[in-house]
């Protein structure tokens, strides 16, 4: 306890420091470049983003420093204070908050904006280690289930009602933290499925897809079991239904869609299926079965979602996205002006300030959640690359770090603080390139704002903090 | 140990793949996919075209004919089109939410990174209220560019118009980009070259909120625009206008042409129209009303309407005649009311009879040139009648009948000159001979020969024997010559001597006691020839050819006056009042001119 001080130096892994302070001064750049105008030349200029910026980033220095310096205590032993305060401001953001673009996710404080979303990430992360932390969690208990279900869901259900689909995303990446924690494949898995059978739901006909989950159903139950026998009296159960169904269509002129008399016999033989199981005691079909029904459900809820519930714009974005619609004048125009500032830039970009595109304010956002654009233009396919490979070297240093860690809770919230980042990363970059739809979320350290670089920086220097000490921490 | 430590690889996994397949997709389209680079361009680019002012038209006194006028088009980009309040557009510029629509459409349908011409010539305070609210309508901007403008309403047929490029145009020359004009007809059409001049292009960086930025690299790549050349025609204006107002009741045409140069010193179209009609934003609705006109206003009657000639072509007949030898000053011809072949006559009007020469031409007795034409064509040396019109038709050819001119007024027609094939097919071959094709020594029959082509006949007779191509253009500002064609010397196979002759007779015909007394002048010594043009579908067109002074002429000119009957009761008064007109610059005979303004149209 003699070198305290000298100890907590030496505990500090400094070549996180080292990244996070090189990308906050590469953001702060672009910020520059992306903003730039004759006028106001002066990087430090404060009527301008980049001045104001550099204040943010001088704030988040003073922030970072006090979260090493402060006792450890604070954030492992408040948690859920922490954790209280912040769903307390997600509630009463909605009732004050300031509507921005639709959403009411804004306090606004004179000219300073205030995002309790953002920080809300560091209380669930804080509160989630907390929980995994505090005793022995096993994934076969249903009441854990029902806690981490409230911890992340709480806030999400708060974000939904804003509603900030951005920050509502971030939160599915506490999944990855969980996979870590031992929370079965088969669930991930399972969301996976999902949604590439919501995605294949809206490319592709109804008839197909509930052609191939009943073809495919019946070839993999007879591959996987090797009950060839009753599969076949399954399938000709099935096709006798179907068949029948056809000429009742035919017949009375009911002009029955197809996909709608496959779906139909197959949930008639469906229920056949499911009688003898129980009476066979075949665990397996039942399971099965209700699995390939489930899907077909699905399906047709996401088509029903799809062309009745949602509203135009989101179906346009949604079709956009999907490239089942090419319109460069109204929900593409973002992207595509993104695409052709990036694109523009080649291999070793237009150079500092040499940007046309994102400087004459073709691209939207260009300083917030657009600011990647400016790094394609200007730094080209080599800046493009040094910042997403800044980003992965942080990612895996986080991970490395969290592996480290002798306490589930410091394991916990680093994998959460990895998740977070990569989930940012990872659809910020991906909107600008048009991989992903727009969805509105910071890019860390470099999208300008004060909320998302504090929220980020307090994010990692916490899991510095963690680190530093995780001698003294037992479990 | 965590049993589950190991799923740290997966979810490494995750990350490092995830960012491979984000720094593939930057590679795509950072450096394979060209296209964004290119988009690029035209993104924060605005090329606005600097458009030259076409060149103006002087006549041949420099009088201003056509000049311009500043108008304003709406532009469209429609890669920078942002969703705008469509009303208040519409309410700005008057037009409709469908316009808007269709156009943007049309816009598009041609290039999105490129402007288009949206709304063409919206009037100067339209433009001034415009440009204030511009910035709320990304996508579009203002171009300016020149309209012709008229001082009179002259000429509207050589000058022709301009009118927008069309795409088989704009793909065969790239210089015209869509919504660019370009002459379409008229020496606008034949001098597009000179009187379009250059555009220039300036480079503005924009904004995608339409805001312009600066210049593109301080203006190193914009070019300027030149201006298009000046033309001087050889057209005197004040003598086209009377043309034009002497004729105004009547259809038909006046070239007058100066002999010793082709210059053309007026060219009558009737019925005209106002040029100023096809200009502007209404151009396709008149130009459509006119080409419904019966009337045919826009057809351009002195390069492209074909009359027989009438007897105005018994001149040429007679120096073929001389040339040949079967005709002399002396030789006389009876008429007893005509030309008396097999059971058939040509019929002639009442005059003494034997005639010399100099009378007949005078007179234009029919039956004198019946017999000076079979003379030609049955002449013994050439073994038959096919070769003796072979003969013929060579010399009629080379007068300059039968073909294009190949003046600088775009669209003239060729007329027509019967061959022997044609004769060999309409009636057999050797089943025809000079008696056959008779009325072709008093300019009927089957001839088509244009107004341009008489009135160069009319030169060529004034300047005993020679013509240059009659031409509209004098003077191109810029060039120190006009086309090295007009300035050639073409000349007739016949001496000027035998000119001489058919000279005498043309000034009998207005001074002697002759057909075409009423176009005589006290103090001008006219030397002309009447003509009627047999017209199978109505009244006989009246035809008058023309030049004088006798020696030295100043001017030569033919008038057609279209089912005017004889040519002596419309045609020759235009003609004399024209000369009048042109030489003295005064009209001492106030009722000849006013009598022509009585003409009524038969249709
Ligand atoms: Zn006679």
């Amino acid at each position: 306890m003699i070198n305290r001080k000298e100890n907590m130096a030496s505990g500090i892994d400094w070549i996180t420091v080292v990244v996070y302070v090189v990308l906050v001064l590469i953001g702060w750049i672009n910020i520059y470049a992306a903003v730039y105008n004759e006028e106001h030349k002066n990087i430090f200029d404060f009527s301008q983003r980049y001045g104001s910026q550099m204040i943010l980033i001088a704030a988040a220095f003073i922030i970072a420093t006090v979260i090493i310096l402060v006792d450890l205590k604070v954030f492992t032993v408040s948690a859920y204070l922490l954790y209280g305060a912040c769903i307390l401001l997600l509630m009463l953001v909605l009732v004050v908050g300031q509507k921005v673009n639709g959403a009411r996710s804004w306090f606004r404080i004179g000219s300073f904006g205030l995002q309790p979303a953002e920080f809300a990430k560091v209380a669930t992360a804080l509160a989630l280690a907390k929980f995994m932390g505090s005793e022995n969690i096993k994934f076969n208990n249903s009441s854990t289930f029902v806690i981490i279900g409230i911890i992340i869901g709480l806030p999400m259900l708060l974000i939904l009602l804003q509603p900030d689909a951005g920050s509502l995303l971030v939160y599915l990446s506490f999944s990855i933290v969980l996979f870590r924690e031992g929370l079965p494949g088969a669930f991930l898995l399972f969301g996976f499925m999902l949604g590439v059978l919501f995605i294949t739901s809206l490319l592709l006909s109804k008839l197909l897809i509930v052609s191939i989950i009943v073809g495919a159903g019946f070839v993999a139950f007879a591959f996987f079991t090797g009950r060839y026998r009753e599969t076949g009296l399954g399938f000709l159960l099935f096709s006798g239904l179907s068949l029948l169904l056809w000429a009742i269509s035919a017949i009375g002129h009911l002009g029955l869609d197809y996909y709608y008399i496959i779906a139909a016999s197959f949930v008639v033989s469906g229920i056949a299926f499911l009688v003898v199981s129980f009476f066979r005691k075949i665990r397996f079909l039942a399971s099965f079965v209700l699995f390939l029904l489930g899907a077909i459900l699905f399906t047709f809820s996401v088509d029903y979602v799809f062309h009745h519930a949602l509203e135009e714009h989101q179906r346009t974005r949604m079709n956009i996205l999907l490239g089942l619609e090419s319109d460069p004048l109204g929900m593409g125009y973002n992207v595509n002006q993104s695409m052709i500032a990036i694109g523009s830039g080649g291999v070793l970009g237009k150079g500092f300030l040499q940007g046309t595109q994102t400087k004459y304010n073709f691209v939207p956002e260009q300083s917030t959640d657009f600011i990647f654009c400016t790094v394609g233009e200007e730094w080209g396919f080599v800046g493009t690359s040094v910042v997403i490979g800044l980003f992965l070297f942080l990612l895996l240093r986080i991970v490395a770090m969290a592996e480290r860690q002798r306490s589930v809770f410091s394991r916990v919230y680093a994998y959460s603080v990895a998740s977070i980042f990569f989930f940012h990363v990872a659809i910020n970059v991906g909107m600008t390139i048009g991989l992903l739809p727009v969805i509105g979320i910071p890019l860390p350290f470099f999208s300008y704002g004060g909320s998302s670089l504090w929220s980020f920086t307090v994010l990692l220097f916490i899991l510095l903090k963690l680190d530093s000490s995780r001698l003294e921490l037992f479990r | 140990m965590n049993p589950y430590a190991s799923r740290r690889y997966i979810i490494s996994a995750i990350f490092i793949a995830t960012v491979l397949i984000y720094l593939l997709r930057l590679a795509y389209i950072q450096i394979i996919d060209l296209s964004y680079k290119y988009s690029a361009e035209n993104n924060s680019r605005r090329y606005v075209t600097q458009y030259p002012a076409r060149g103006v038209i002087y006549d041949r006194n420099g009088k201003m004919i056509a000049y311009n006028e500043a108008a304003y088009d709406i532009m469209v980009t429609p890669i920078q089109l942002k969703p705008f309040d469509t009303t208040e557009f519409c309410n700005l510029l008057n037009i409709t939410p469908k316009y808007v629509r269709d156009n943007i459409r049309l816009a598009r349908k041609y290039s999105i990174y490129r402007s288009s011409v949206f709304l063409k010539q919206i009037s100067a305070e339209t433009y001034a209220v415009f440009e204030e609210k511009m910035y709320k309508y990304p996508g579009f901007f203002v171009q300016t560019r020149t309209l012709r403008k008229y001082q009179k309403k002259i000429a509207a047929h050589v000058l022709g118009y301009v009118g927008e490029a069309d795409d088989n145009v704009i793909k065969k020359e790239p210089y015209y980009k869509m919504g660019d004009y370009i002459g379409i007809s008229g020496i606008e059409k034949s001098y597009e070259t000179e009187l379009r001049g250059k555009k220039g292009v300036n480079i503005l960086l924009v904004d995608v909120h339409n805001r312009v930025k600066g210049s593109f690299q301080n203006g190193r790549f914009d070019t300027t625009a030149v201006a298009g050349a000046d033309l001087t025609t050889s057209l005197d204006a004040s003598l086209q206008e009377y043309g034009e107002y002497l004729m105004q009741n009547m259809s038909g045409s006046i070239v007058a042409i100066e002999p010793s140069t082709g210059e053309i010193l007026a060219m009558v179209s009737m019925p005209t129209y106002d040029p100023a009609l096809l200009i502007g934003r209404s151009r396709a609705a008149n130009y459509a009303a006119l080409q419904r006109d019966p009337l045919k206003p826009l057809f351009f009657r002195p390069v492209m309407a074909k009359y027989p000639p009438g007897s105005t072509f018994k001149l040429l007949n007679t120096l073929i005649g001389l040339k040949e030898g079967v005709l002399s000053t002396e030789t006389r011809y009876s008429c007893a009311g005509g030309f008396h072949f097999g059971n058939r006559v040509l019929k002639c009007h009442n005059h003494p009879s034997p005639l010399n020469l100099t009378a007949a031409i005078a007179i234009s007795c029919n039956a004198y040139f019946c017999n000076v034409f079979r003379s030609i064509v049955e002449n013994r040396e050439f073994g038959s009648s096919e070769a003796g019109y072979q003969q013929w038709y060579d010399y009629v050819k080379a007068f300059g009948f039968g073909r294009k001119l190949n003046s600088d007024v775009p669209n003239e027609l060729n007329g027509y000159v019967p061959t022997v094939k044609y004769y060999d097919k309409f009636h057999g071959a050797h089943h025809w001979n000079a008696y056959s094709i008779i009325s072709l020594s008093i300019g009927q029959g089957e001839l088509g020969i244009t107004p341009i082509q008489m009135a160069n006949m009319a030169a060529t007779i004034a300047n005993r024997g020679y013509y240059y191509t009659p031409h509209v253009v004098k003077k191109i500002r810029g060039r120190t010559n006009i086309d090295p064609r007009f300035k050639e010397k073409h000349t007739t196979p016949f001496d000027s001597t035998l000119y001489s002759i058919v000279v005498e007779g043309m000034y009998q015909a207005v001074n002697g006691a002759g057909t075409a007394g009423i176009g005589r002048l006290a103090d001008i010594p006219i030397c002309g020839k009447t003509g009627t043009a047999q017209n199978p579908h109505g009244e006989d067109h009246s035809i008058f050819i023309a030049f004088a002074p006798r020696n030295n002429p100043k001017i030569a000119l033919a008038v057609y006056v279209e089912n005017g009957g004889f040519g002596a009761t419309w045609a020759v008064p235009i003609g004399s009042l024209m000369i009048e007109k042109y030489l003295k610059g005064s009209i001492s005979r106030p009722a000849l001119q006013d009598r022509m303004l009585t003409f009524k149209r038969k249709i």
